[in-house]
């Protein structure tokens, strides 16, 4: 056990061992040792599930959206799925209408789906707590009907068609898709990560933390809450489209009521208002109810119905046991495990094990663990 | 003329009964501060409580009787569990456990009970009434849903305005800590909030039911029909709930008789916004102070 | 800025959480990888010396979940020619997973059936929303999508070649019931009824070609969804009655079929009802339907309807084609076995049926062009319980296109199953048949065909 102490100590005090000090160079050199990661992965696996990690990786930019709304700005939202549809949509008629290339076409989605966050995000200033959530309720209701209404442009059932893209001949259409998402998501988190690290971020969290405070130091309040709610919904508009590039095509049955719920339990159990929680969210959002629900319910000889429901029965406990017992979510528990280890390691061994659950102090200001927002 | 009429009389039926799940939001709401977003889920499970009993021949009153009951002990247990731990702290932490319990209990019923839509029998004739020779739209159980909605708001008045016990409630409800020191037993008077409230919102489903199906989810529409009108007429008032209710109620009918069926959920996602922009808290509400 | 070390909380919890993330990544795909990423096999993918391997994608539960009986039919018919040799010598494996009709979740389950079950083509998967979700895919994927249970008018394009229907599209229900309508109830007021979407539109299309534009005095529409379905639909029927439609043509699925009787019983309208064959089995209506006394509310209504099917009803047991799928599937299906047979699952034992004569048609040598060629050129000719032979042909992809006229009505015999005993229907006049287009409707002079001895020896 000295052992093992010293020579992790003895690697760290090693320079070419820490990462760079900015935050952009540090976020790249995790996102490229990502990418290679996950190239090799998607290499090594097979069609169907290099098709479900692009999922992963897609719904991990919603998540990301998401909870730099909630966690970091404080604001509940509860119907993001209309902003994934938003941005499907949008990608959708942008294929059928035009020639433009790939990047294009996302970007416009993402700057679309900015334009009705901010259309959304300018009354929503004026709201709080149940207030605020039950008008992103409605509105994620409310959407589908505005497709269903203009049935010429919007394909009524039918949809509109979103072939994926075809990459190199050399290469399997499912995988390069899934480099695209993957791709994709790294980029955001990068984007997003920076975001967070920067003036931005600190004004996002005083206000969530205290309005009247944040005003008074000079943030102007209903700016920063309609400006995160843009950078949110164009996050959930990248994730809408690439969903469509999954599904093959795009109509208003994909983005149910059950896909906000799903979003926003991920973004919980992940850690709310934590940027690396969002992929275990994600992978629990694409397993759960497909291939965990079918297997954990024959392993208890359940019948169909119950593995039907499954998915929801458990996205609910998880809302409720996470917010309960571990409001951190999953990225809590790991820092609180990290936390643990790291005290083992680097200082005196077992009489030191006494670790109470406060943060070190050398953290900044709460990363979102425990979300506060003025009442009233 | 007829038609004109017709509509009215049905948008006034849907709208007592908008209003009385709307009761049920603001009862909770002004006795305990959170907005119970399972409120709807919660009756649904009593509604099938309640249909269990009469499947084993029981007659619709005992029935009713039964579902109030059970409201009354899971409201009271779930505040109790759930809601205790989140009561002081942030309000997305209520909002989250009570939509979490929301899908956790639709999830739980469609696997007990599977989706197809069951038929609950209403107390009272579901036909329009003969008055003088015509047929007007309003049937005996219209008129009994009419009646227990007044008398639930009538109620909530009395206890509220009226009775210590109501003043108590509301005390704990948005000043806890105050009442705390005046010698006020916070957590019976929070349990007994809930406990009432989802024994109102039990009676409620069984108003939408008979008009609708018994599925998991039938309760999940009526619910964002109930917090428009809650929003509408101001979510800590009774009287609101009810004008809030009948607005909701006769837009829904005037929308889908005059424009087109397929206008009215629309008709509610705009009613809900044109309120909140307009008069956030509701029309009867008294407008909120902010603390610094 | 903070130095990279192991005191600060977010570097090691960094690190900890992206090792852990990349383990549950890894973990979890090895936990459900079949086979990891090898080379494509150069035959026909789902084919082998001894099988044949098909998938679909079903409503197994959820909102649709009435319609979970089909598959299971088809899989026992399946199972008892697997049983008598199977198909050309290969047995085949049928593998239908539940979509719960929400069509992103039947995008990832065909994707899975192609991708990672390696079927050799699609057939009899449900749902119009759903289906035409993946048609693209299956398409750009060449694998044949056969069979789609639904009434969609899109099955038959020549943009997809590899999708074909079976069951009447609703242009042709619009034009046999307009027909019809415009027939029996000429110089009357009627009004339509019908759902906001590809059904109802495509319905009204074939409903406008029969009946005049100036007899219908009002069109009223309605969104299937909860929020319509609580919401009420006392402005439509009000309005229906204000305009004095006697007769309502209905494009609707049961619930509203259901809602609307019930709220025409509160307005005291009573119009002859002219229902599309979508909500035609009277134990899909439900509770209006039911015999029961005191009547139910809205029954008055049901009864005298008018309805259309493109198959016998489950309560006609003198019908041949009736006997023989009670006598197979109770052998081979445990639901029937134990509930007695549905409508729906007289569905699939037909459908069933028709695979395995695509199957067997197509040859020794399995390819999907082969079998795509084998249903146009052969498909008109394959034995089935319809009252018309199928439509299949090089251009055309719809199964049926003709249907039989009934009237619901309690002097019929009763529908008895388990979950109750409904308004019974009784055929009349003859059967019609016509195309989506323009054609007229024409009065089919055929008869069905008649069970084979092969069949009736396997069952």
């Amino acid at each position: 056990m000295a052992g093992l102490r010293s020579t992790v100590q003895a690697l760290t005090a090693k320079r070419w061992f820490r990462l760079p000090r900015q935050p952009m160079l540090r976020h790249l050199s995790f996102a490229a040792v990502a990418a290679v990661a996950l190239y090799f992965l998607t290499q090594w696996l097979s069609a169907f599930n290099d098709y479900e990690v692009g999922q992963i990786g897609f719904y991990a930019i919603a998540l990301a959206g998401l909870t730099l709304l909630t966690g970091i700005n404080g604001q509940i939202s509860l119907g993001h799925g209309g902003f994934m549809a938003v941005g499907g949509f949008t990608y959708a008629l942008l294929v059928e209408h035009t020639t433009w290339s790939l990047v294009p076409e996302l970007l416009v989605a993402v700057g679309v789906s900015a334009v009705v966050g901010a259309v959304i995000g300018i009354p929503a200033t004026r709201l709080r707590g149940p207030y605020l959530a039950g008008m992103t309720l409605m509105v994620a209701l409310g959407l589908p009907y505005i497709t269903n209404q203009y049935n010429s442009i919007f394909g009524g059932d039918q949809g509109l068609n979103t072939p994926p893209p075809t990459g190199p001949a050399s290469v399997n259409p499912t995988e390069w898709l899934t480099w695209i998402q993957l791709l994709g998501a790294l980029i955001v988190l990068v984007l997003l990560g920076n975001l967070v690290r920067s003036r931005f971020g600190r004004s996002f969290r005083a206000v969530r933390d205290d309005e009247i405070a944040a005003s008074l130091t000079g943030i102007h309040v209903a700016r920063t809450k309609v400006i995160a709610f843009m950078v949110s919904a164009g996050c959930a508009g990248l994730a809408g489209a690439f969903l469509a590039l999954s599904a093959g095509g795009v109509n208003s049955a994909e983005f149910p009521l059950a896909l906000s719920i799903y979003i926003l339990a991920g973004v919980v159990l992940g850690g709310t208002g934590s940027l690396m929680g969002v992929w275990w969210g994600a992978i629990i959002i694409v397993y759960l109810p497909t291939q965990w629900s079918q297997s954990l319910a024959s392993d208890f000889h359940a019948n169909a119905l119950v593995s039907a429901n499954l998915a929801v029965i458990i996205f609910g406990l998880v809302l409720i046991v996470t917010m309960l017992v571990a409001p951190g979510g999953i990225q809590g528990g790991l820092r609180w495990l990290a936390a643990k280890g790291a005290a083992y390691l680097s200082s005196g061994g077992v009489s030191n094990m006494t670790l109470s659950l406060q943060e070190p102090t050398d953290r900044p200001v709460s990363d979102g663990e425990s979300v506060r927002t003025t009442t009233k | 003329m007829q038609f004109f009429l017709d509509i009215t009389l049905g948008g006034i039926a849907t709208g007592m009964i908008v209003s009385a799940v709307a009761l049920g939001l603001v009862l909770i709401f002004r006795a305990t501060n959170v907005v119970n977003f399972a409120q709807g889920a919660m009756s649904m499970i009593t509604t099938y409580i309640a249909y269990d009993v009469l499947r084993r021949g029981a007659d619709y009153w005992l029935a009713f009787v039964v579902a109030l009951a059970v409201g009354l002990v899971f409201g009271a247990i779930t505040q109790s569990v759930l809601i205790r731990p989140v009561q002081g702290k942030s309000p997305l932490n209520a909002i989250i456990v009570t939509f979490g319990f929301l899908i956790f209990l639709e999830g739980l019923a469609g696997a007990i009970y599977g989706s197809t839509a069951r038929n609950y029998p209403a107390p009272f004739s579901l036909s329009g009434q003969k008055l003088g020779g015509t047929q007007i739209a309003f049937s005996p159980f219209d008129l009994f849903v009419v009646v227990a909605v007044l008398v639930l708001m009538g109620l909530m008045l009395v206890v509220f305005r009226g009775t210590d016990l109501g003043l108590r409630m509301r005390a704990v409800a948005f000043a806890p800590e105050a009442a705390r020191l005046l010698g006020v037993r916070v957590r019976p008077l929070l349990t007994l909030g809930w406990a009432l409230a989802v024994a109102a919102g039990a009676m409620a489903a069984l108003l939408v039911v008979p008009t609708s199906s018994l599925t998991p989810n039938f309760m999940d529409v009526i619910l964002i029909y109930g917090f428009t009108a809650a929003v509408v007429g101001g979510l800590d008032s009774p009287v609101g709930a009810l004008i809030g209710g009948l607005v909701t109620g006769l837009s829904l009918a005037y929308v889908g008789g005059y424009l087109g069926g397929s206008l009215e959920p629309m008709a509610a996602l705009a009613l809900v916004i044109v309120s909140l922009m307009v008069r956030p808290e509701g029309i009867f509400a008294r407008p909120a102070a902010r603390r610094v | 800025m903070r130095r990279f070390s192991l005191r600060s909380a977010r570097s090691r919890t960094r690190i900890l959480a992206t090792g852990a993330i990349a383990c549950a990544i890894a973990g979890t795909m090895a936990l459900g990888v079949s086979g990891l990423a090898g080379a494509a096999s150069a035959a026909t993918p789902g084919v082998t010396a001894t099988s044949i391997t098909l998938g679909a994608t079903e409503p197994l539960t959820g909102v649709a979940d009435s319609y979970n009986d089909i598959a299971p039919a088809i899989a026992a018919v399946f199972a008892a020619v697997n049983a008598n040799g199977g198909v050309n010598g290969r047995q085949i494996k049928f593998t239908y997973l539940d979509d719960q009709y929400t069509p992103s979740i039947t995008a990832t389950m065909t994707h899975e059936l192609v991708l990672q079950d390696n079927i050799f083509a699609d057939v009899a998967s449900l749902g119009t929303p759903t289906q035409l979700e993946v048609q693209s895919y299956l398409n750009t994927q060449k694998v044949p999508q056969l069979f789609v249970l639904s009434g969609c008018n899109c099955w038959s394009s020549s943009k997809y070649p590899y999708t074909s229907g079976y069951q009447p599209p609703y242009t042709v229900d619009g034009k046999v019931l307009g027909s019809y309508t415009a027939k029996n109830f000429a110089g009357e007021k009627i009004g339509y009824f019908t759902q906001d979407d590809e059904f109802g539109f495509d319905t009204i299309k074939g409903l406008n070609m029969e009946i005049k534009s100036s007899a219908v005095v009002s069109k009223q529409t309605y969104v299937a969804s909860t929020a319509a379905y609580v919401a009420g639909l006392n402005s439509q029927v009000a309005a229906l009655q204000a305009a004095g439609a006697k007769v309502v043509v209905m494009a609707a699925i049961p619930v509203f079929v259901n809602l609307f009787a019930t709220t025409a019983a509160t307005l005291g309208y009573t119009p002859q009802l002219v229902i599309d064959g979508v909500a035609a089995d009277p134990s899909a209506i439900g509770p209006s339907a039911v015999l029961s006394t005191p009547a139910p509310a809205g029954q008055a209504l049901l009864n005298g309807a008018i309805t259309d099917g493109y198959g016998a009803f489950e309560n006609q047991t003198s019908n041949p084609w009736v006997q023989v799928a009670t006598k197979l599937l109770t052998k081979y299906d445990p639901q029937v076995a134990t509930k007695g047979i549905t409508g729906d699952e007289l569905v699939g034992f037909n459908l069933g049926y028709t695979v395995v004569q695509a199957l067997k048609d197509a040859g020794k040598n399995l390819t999907r062009q082969g079998l795509l060629n084998a249903i146009a050129a052969d498909g008109s000719k394959f034995i089935n319980s319809g009252f018309v032979p199928y439509s299949y042909s090089s251009s055309v992809h719809f199964g049926y296109e003709g249907e039989q006229l009934y009237k619901m009505s309690t002097s019929a015999t009763p529908i008895t199953l388990p979950s109750g005993t409904y308004l019974g229907v009784t055929p009349i006049g003859p059967v019609y048949y016509t195309s989506p287009g323009a054609g007229p409707v024409k009065v089919w002079h055929g008869a069905p065909d008649a069970v084979p001895a092969s069949l009736k020896k396997i069952a």
